[in-house]
């Protein structure tokens, strides 16, 4: 018998456990099998590629299944954003493979939200050859390499050539200093009506961007000592920062009449010609052409200028390539062979980088851009000679950078809840360039009590 | 004398009711129909709704494993500053949108109802905006809203000699410049409705009032608006409950910037899961949408209790 209240009772029970059940069936890694009995493979390909780049990858992914005739690779468009990643890793939504930002690559390790590849990654020939600086990203706290380093950048001014020129300035010579930068961001404001210096500010860009200026102006934005970290936001390099930052918006009036920009609104109006300088990372060229249509004959980058004090250093982070929690067991050694072909083989083995390359040429993408090195320096010098015949983009006009990476020292990004610290900072350079008349000493003091706070309770 | 009690009516037997009997009445079937509906709101409205009470108890970054921590997310949310900047924000936003986005709606309708001809090309006009999809919208108003000299509003302005002004790029302007938008997008859907509503005015109260001498603000002040007493009450609850819950406008034209000047309630629960790329603050956020949930109930309940007299009349 079924009385009235029980009915009531089941009425609303069935919908609520329903869904809770059919929520909970969670389940372990297996592997994905086509009806060949494949092994399916989601990869990575980033987001708003053109057709021509759309066509070498798949070129690319052609030619691996025929070397492994028991994985069928599908390409999957995805670029890693902040705001989007946990909630595709937790929906299972990310590809297979799929490439992190190095500042990411220990906490998604310690939380276990990336699958251990340690054993597979052992197992390549070059494992022994990783850059060991830039290898950390990607390892355990027992040094187990979960996630492999496949490019690593240094930031770098990246400037507009043609604006140089119109503004009356030596585009071979562009500036090295701080000083120049503002006197050559008035000239083009004054002389083109262009932004002549714009800077992210949005989307944890902004902090990014920040920490970059004060690591270069020879600050931190925090002191490790052990597993605890200091908040060193108000210092007289990030006071030197703002100041120069506040000087150029509202004296010179150089920085344009966007201060909200992320990475994607800077790179694209870069690329329309409406921005003289900004920084960002040194190997930015591939998505200022592929994604953003940028002329090459504008693009110009330089190294960052760096004041004259010991502890000024340029930011450096890179990209991981890292396997999904879901992949089962034969998913992990397709993963790894995926990286180690498609990412890796390009800059350990000379047939591989010279089939990357061909593919790259003959599709017209950018072959050459400037990296930093995540193998061993020699290794890399190889691969430059074998790719050397397909590089197509503008190397001369990538001098001013090339010519000194290598030389400048290289910081890592700040290591404790780096997201959290930027999304701070973002607001610190918003109310800068947006607020006439900011106090620098009290925006500073509030920035680090408030990166205190998170630091302290991350 | 003893007062006569009568004797209680006799009970109609109660009729049991087993598992058979539900049956036979058509209970399967019924629930069978139901089914579908039930499933389709379980799986995508209620089931979210039950899973983030409970995720506001705990500690989890959805994919490692899951901490209970009672309040402490309740009491992370009240002690960031930055909540009651986001409040201050939303009250601003909702003040703007009902000084300003409230009236247009139904002055327009009042205007196209005055119109004799071509009214369905006006009411179209009106409702244009809605067709729009809210983000095109928002990525079209941005070039509207560039700051630049050659923005198209800026060009507007230059040409009387004013500007150019700084639109969202400056604390001070970029609500007034989200409400503007919000408004212009959304006004449509309000016109229609008050339409609807003038449609069922008596034309004859509108001819007593014209031969009673009264023009067309005495006849919209005393006809119009007390006819349409009920939907206005509806509509300003609605316009309240939809500004509380701002997102799209801040979230695509600014993020919350310059300087959290359109931080909204709404845009501090999205950065509270979505900020940080290694998990967010789950907990936080959706303790958040539910005291905001909460507030909106209480309000909403108030709201009703203190119009009802006033709809009713």
């Amino acid at each position: 018998m079924m009385s009235h209240r029980s009915r009531v009772f089941a009425a609303l029970a069935l919908p609520l456990a329903l869904p809770l059940a059919l929520t909970a069936c969670a389940s372990t890694p297996d592997d994905e099998l086509n009806a060949e009995g494949k092994v399916v493979l989601t990869v990575a390909m980033d987001a708003g590629l053109d057709g021509k780049a759309v066509e070498a990858f798949n070129a690319r992914v052609a030619q691996f299944e025929q070397a492994h005739s028991d994985i069928d690779v599908k390409p999957q468009e995805y670029t890693w954003t902040a705001a989007t990643f946990t909630a595709q890793l937790a929906g299972g939504t990310v590809p297979d493979v799929l490439t992190v930002p190095f500042t990411d690559g220990r906490g998604l390790i310690e939380r276990r939200q990336i699958a251990d590849i340690s054993g597979q990654v052992a197992t390549l020939p070059y494992a022994g050859a990783l850059n060991p600086a830039i290898a950390k990203a990607g390892q355990a706290a027992d040094g187990k390499q979960w996630a492999v380093p496949i490019a690593a950048y240094g930031q770098a001014l990246h400037y507009n050539r043609t604006l140089f020129t119109q503004a009356g300035l030596d585009p071979d010579k562009p500036p090295t200093t701080w000083a120049e930068v503002r006197t050559a961001a008035k000239q083009i404001a004054e002389r083109t009506g262009q932004a002549g210096y714009a800077q992210m500010t949005q989307g944890n860009t902004g902090g990014w961007i920040l920490t970059t200026l004060d690591y270069a102006f020879g600050g931190r934005t925090e002191k490790l000592t052990g597993d605890t970290a200091e908040a060193t936001i108000d210092t007289p390099e990030m006071t030197e920062v703002l100041s120069t930052l506040r000087a150029m918006r509202w004296d010179d009036n150089s920085m344009g009449a966007n201060f909200l920009y992320d990475w994607a609104g800077i790179n694209q109006d870069f690329a329309a010609g409406r921005i003289g300088m900004y920084v960002s990372g040194g190997g930015n060229y591939g998505n200022l052409v592929t994604q953003n249509g940028l002329k090459p004959a504008d693009y110009g980058v330089a190294a960052l200028p760096l004041a004259a004090k010991p502890e000024a250093g340029v930011l450096g982070g890179g990209t991981l390539a890292v396997v999904s929690p879901n992949a089962g067991e034969r998913g992990k050694d397709a993963a790894v062979k995926w990286i180690d072909f498609y990412y890796m083989g390009k800059l350990t083995d000379q047939d591989a980088a010279v089939a990357d390359a061909k593919t790259l040429a003959e599709t017209k993408q950018p072959v050459g851009v400037p990296a930093l090195p995540v193998v061993d320096r020699a290794t890399y010098d190889k691969q430059q000679e074998w790719v050397k015949q397909y590089v197509n983009v503008p190397l001369a006009q990538m001098k001013p950078y090339t010519d000194k990476m290598f030389d400048q020292p290289l910081v890592t990004e700040p290591t404790k809840s780096t997201q959290e610290v930027y999304k701070i900072l973002d607001t610190t350079v918003q109310k800068l360039l947006t607020e006439r008349g900011t106090d620098i000493a009290a925006l500073l003091k509030a920035a680090d009590t408030d990166v205190q706070s998170t630091i302290g309770r991350g | 004398m003893a007062a006569v009690v009568p004797p209680p009516p006799p009970q109609a037997p109660r009729r049991r009711c087993t598992p058979v009997t539900w049956v036979r009445r058509g209970g399967l079937t019924s629930l069978l129909f139901l089914l579908p509906l039930l499933v389709v709101f379980g799986v995508f409205s209620w089931a979210p709704i039950v899973q983030s009470v409970v995720m506001s108890f705990q500690r989890t970054n959805l994919v490692g494993p899951v901490t209970f921590v009672g309040l402490d997310n309740f009491a992370q949310v009240l002690n960031d500053p930055l909540l009651w900047t986001a409040v201050g924000n939303t009250l601003w936003f909702a003040v703007l949108a009902l000084v300003f986005g409230y009236p247009v709606p139904l002055v327009a309708a009042v205007l196209i109802s005055e119109v004799r001809a071509r009214r369905g090309l006006f009411s179209a006009l009106a409702y244009l905006p809605v067709v729009v999809p809210p983000v095109v919208a928002v990525l079209l108003w941005k070039f509207f809203y560039d700051a630049s000299p050659s923005g198209v509003f800026n060009t507007v302005l230059g040409w009387v000699g004013l500007g150019p002004w700084q639109w969202l790029q400056n604390p001070a302007s970029a609500m007034p410049a989200l409400v503007l938008e919000a408004t212009w997008a959304a006004a449509g859907g309000t016109v229609i409705i008050y339409l609807a509503a003038l449609a069922g005015v008596p034309v004859e109260q509108y001819e007593a009032a014209e031969i009673d001498g009264a023009g067309i603000w005495r006849k919209v002040w005393h006809v119009t608006l007390p006819r349409l007493r009920g939907v206005l009450l509806v509509t300003f609850i609605l316009q309240i409950i939809g500004t509380a819950q701002v997102f799209l406008e801040p979230f695509l034209f600014t993020g919350g910037g310059p300087a959290n000047s359109t931080m909204t309630v709404l845009l501090l629960i999205y950065d509270y899961a979505f900020a940080s790329s290694l998990g967010g603050d789950y907990g936080a956020a959706t303790a958040l949408s539910i005291m905001l949930a909460a507030v909106l109930a209480v309000l909403s309940t108030i709201y009703l209790r203190v119009t009802r007299s006033w709809s009713a009349s």
